[in-house]
């Protein structure tokens, strides 16, 4: 197996303002994250071959995208894979170009998911979710109550109080806010103190309003071009190392024995990932990492998947602040979902933004010093019905 | 000879003060408490868990009929029996009807499965009665309703009761009634439809019944029969001559008038009491009314451990207050939360996972044995395609894995929704909401059992759909 390693290199990418944007609509999120692209890659949507668009709830077929850009009949797909939607968008333009099926491609993901209350509007093509979410809470487990009581679990494991285990997640949304409040795109753009976390009000035990992402709207995209074609447009263009995806078949919540306090599909995507880019040691190679963070939790348990520390360790490596901006390897930089709440389909997309900006040495009062190697990842799903892992690794330079 | 050869009752886990219904209302407290189901509960989930408790020990493949009586049906067209059928897995070939309208319903259920035993048509029945009814607010009716359930299986062979003879009576009388789309039960003065109407009615049929098998009150070792309220019953027996000793405790103050299931789970809680060579006399009433003459068999000591009325009676929180109940029946509209409607169930998807989510089958390998729900085509753990045999948990008993409650993402009322993974004992792990649960006594380990109970109701187009499925609940 060959691999996609430096085979193709990012030139050009856009992101809106993530937030509850009331005046916006997907279309008006679509253009603005695409048009940032462009310019950013000194090309015209008319360069544009072939285009993938990413989104759950916020349209279906291509024409989501082809209609607000007017894009005039190239080929263009939307593809799906829940929270991961944004990473399987560039995956599949990444791929097109790795193939030789096309050299320049826009891979585009978008949600606009503040249209519909609290909760996620009903999906476009219902008929297979009917049976099962009209009849069994297997499919309805609201994301909150599955991601909590892995915690539950974890905390029992590690023999955690539930004080312990509080102050542990809440030093997560800590963090990840510090590092919002120096982001002008997030959402939420302010600090919070560890009291504030863990004072919150609850949602799921033991996870608190800090501990969990918002419900957004935004767009994210990238443009893609061959590697050996890359400089033609920019001097710094972003590399693609790996990328790669593990599917669940729903074992641990059907088995016994299935374990809670981590995510297989986390441990085989990151290997997976980590082969093909050829890492071997995630904490000292990579320099930065923008992960799932849909709850505080999730961060915690992706230290422990990813190797970034050693299972049950993660609370010495979280009090001696190795994810923080300044520490050894610095996680969701940006602000995270935490911090920039979850639009399904622009996340992934959000995510290498972060890292696209960063490796650029453009990402204003938050750069890193000289970061040369990143990481995105994203969880679709949950436990209760099964999560799918997609992870992307980046870098500034070939080899 | 025909009888009865197994009992089961089923009473909700919350109780009401009727205290604090007088409170809510500045009236007179009756005194006592009721029986108050669950919002996830109703006729037909209380005679599913009647059902499963008389089953307890009973081959449910040798089942061959399902008769329910209720006045609170959640459907006026659609059986409830079928549901109940399939939800307690009993065979194919299960005969079901549903005897409804009066609150005889009970009895007319008893007398059908008296007669298709004794007929030779069928040789296992179920009888099930199961009531929700519901009194206006601030009425007398309001405090003396329960809800509960009673379920007997008939048949002629170990019968721990013969059923010596009946005698039945039809009298046109309105005393209550609903009319169709009406909520709550209408009555009329009580001077007439306890003089005229109940005592009247109920004496001629006990006297009836012992003129008919030349027996005398001195002969009946205990007289269970119906009454609407605790001072009608008391009166009853007075003027028939019933010593206290004689006269069945008709649960009026723990769990209130259970309507059509009444007189069956008196006659339940008679049954845990009695001894061979004891004559139960047992009358049910409405529209009339149906006497019984049982003689106690010496098969009753032979009979498993089982819940019972007695054992229900005992498993019990307060509800905390008068709006709790209102809530849970539904009488109050309630803020919701701005999350989407659940999606309407779907006709098709019902019928094709009726064994799924009605009897709650799973499938175990046949290659690899490993058990697992929801059913499978390719095995989770060996990968064979197809080679499985149905697996029923609702049997089961399980422990808790881990959980989490939601508190505020939910429709539903008295949150937090614990949602629980469990470890089944015999293997396989399930995710399903717990029920009749105290928050704080939720905990990893802690061991459950399963009960059947309804999601929702649907709107749109599938509008009056009953989303039944199963839930867990703690093991008391």
């Amino acid at each position: 197996m060959e691999g996609i390693k430096d085979k193709v290199a990012i030139i050009g990418m856009g992101c809106t303002k993530f937030g509850e944007l009331w005046d916006k609509d997907t279309s008006d999120l679509i253009v603005e994250a695409a048009y940032e692209a462009f310019e950013d890659a000194g090309i015209g949507p008319e360069d544009v071959q072939a285009a993938w668009i990413g989104t759950v709830f916020s349209g279906v077929t291509a024409t989501t995208l082809s209609l607000p850009l007017k894009l005039q009949y190239i080929p263009a797909t939307r593809v799906e894979n829940l929270c991961a939607t944004g990473t399987e968008a560039i995956r599949a333009a990444t791929y097109a170009v790795a193939a030789g099926a096309c050299d320049i491609a826009l891979a585009l993901g978008v949600e606009k998911l503040k249209d519909a209350g609290y909760g996620l509007p009903p999906p476009p093509i219902a008929e297979n979710e009917i049976g099962e979410t009209g009849v069994s809470p297997l499919r309805m487990i609201p994301p909150p109550v599955a991601f909590g009581s892995q915690a539950i679990r974890y905390f029992h494991r590690y023999g955690l109080t539930p004080e312990e285990g509080k102050k542990l997640l809440a030093k997560i949304a800590v963090k990840n806010h510090h590092n919002g409040s120096l982001n002008p795109k997030a959402q939420y753009q302010r600090e919070i103190t560890l009291e504030q976390a863990i004072n919150a009000p609850m949602v799921s035990w033991p996870l608190g309003i800090y501990d969990c992402c918002g419900v957004t709207d935004g767009a994210a995209a990238a443009i893609v071009t061959r590697a050996d074609m890359a400089k033609n447009f920019r001097a710094d263009p972003l590399y693609i190392k790996s990328f790669a995806v593990s599917a669940s078949a729903r074992q641990a919540a059907m088995t016994q024995g299935g374990d809670f306090t981590h995510f297989e599909e986390n441990v085989r995507a990151s290997r997976a990932a980590y082969a093909e880019a050829g890492i071997k040691t995630p904490l000292k190679e990579l320099d930065i990492a923008i992960v799932h963070d849909c709850f505080t939790i999730t961060e915690l348990l992706i230290y422990e998947d990813f190797g970034f520390c050693p299972r049950g360790e993660a609370k010495s490596y979280i009090e001696d602040g190795v994810f923080e901006l300044g520490g050894e390897l610095p996680v969701n930089t940006d602000g995270g979902l935490k911090c920039f709440g979850h639009p399904l389909g622009a996340s992934g997309l959000r995510m290498t933004y972060e890292v696209y900006k960063q490796l650029q040495g453009k990402a204003g009062p938050r750069q890193l010093k000289d970061p040369k190697l990143g990481l995105t990842h994203n969880l679709a799903g949950n436990i209760g019905h099964g999560p799918v892992v997609a992870v992307g690794i980046f870098g500034s330079e070939l080899g | 000879m025909v009888g009865i050869k197994s009992y089961g009752a089923y009473i909700p886990f919350y109780r009401l003060s009727r205290d604090e219904i007088a409170k809510g209302w500045g009236g007179r407290s009756l005194g006592g408490e009721k029986a108050v189901a669950n919002y996830d509960e109703d006729s037909i989930t209380m005679a599913v868990a009647a059902t499963l408790d008389c089953l307890s020990g009973f081959d449910r493949e040798a089942v061959d009929g399902l008769f329910f009586a209720t006045t609170t049906s959640p459907y006026s067209e659609k059986q409830g029996a079928s549901v109940i059928a399939v939800a307690a897995d009993l065979p194919r070939g299960t005969r079901t009807a549903d005897f409804s309208n009066s609150l005889r319903s009970g009895s007319s259920a008893l007398a059908s499965a008296i007669d298709a035993v004794k007929a030779g048509s069928a040789s296992n029945v179920i009888v099930t009665a199961a009531d929700c009814r519901l009194g206006a607010p601030g009425g007398e009716s309001e405090q003396l309703f329960g809800d509960g359930a009673a379920a007997l299986v008939l048949g002629s062979s170990d019968v721990i009761a013969t059923i010596e003879g009946s005698h039945s009576i039809v009298n046109e009388f309105m005393d209550n009634w609903r009319g169709s789309g009406d909520i709550f039960v209408h009555s009329w003065e009580s001077r007439f439809i306890i003089g005229e109407g109940y005592m009247a009615t109920v004496r001629e049929a006990i006297s009836g019944i012992l003129e008919k098998y030349s027996l005398t009150t001195e002969d009946i070792s205990k007289a269970v029969f119906y009454a609407p309220d605790p001072r009608t019953h008391a009166t009853l027996a007075r003027s028939m001559g019933f010593g206290s000793s004689q006269v069945q405790d008709p649960l009026h103050t723990t769990v209130g008038n259970t309507g059509a299931a009444s007189a069956l789970m008196m006659l339940v809680a008679a049954l845990e009491a009695a001894k061979a060579g004891d004559k139960i006399l047992f009358v049910s009433y409405g529209d009339g009314a149906d006497a019984f003459i049982l003689q106690i068999t010496e098969q009753i000591t032979k009979l498993g451990e089982r819940r019972g009325a007695k054992g229900h009676l005992e498993m019990k929180r307060m509800l905390p207050s008068y709006q709790r109940y209102l809530q849970f029946r539904n009488l109050v509209e309630m803020e919701v939360p701005s999350l989407p409607e659940p999606i309407s169930p779907s006709p098709v998807v019902m019928w094709r996972d009726r064994k799924k989510n009605l009897a709650l089958c799973g499938v175990k390998c046949k290659q690899c044995g490993t058990v697992q729900y929801p059913p499978q085509r390719v095995c989770m753990n060996c990968q064979a395609k197809d080679q499985f045999e149905d697996y029923r948990f609702s049997d089961k008993k399980g422990k808790l894995y881990t959980f989490g409650p939601n508190y505020f993402l939910t429709r539903y009322p008295d949150p937090p929704e614990i949602y629980s993974f469990i470890d089944v004992d015999g293997g396989g792990r399930l995710l399903l909401i717990m029920t009749d649960r105290d928050p704080d006594e939720v905990k990893i380990d802690m061991p459950v059992e399963f009960t059947f109970r309804r999601l929702y109701e649907g709107r749109g187009t599938g509008k009056g759909i009953s989303n039944y499925y199963w839930k867990c609940k703690p093991v008391r």
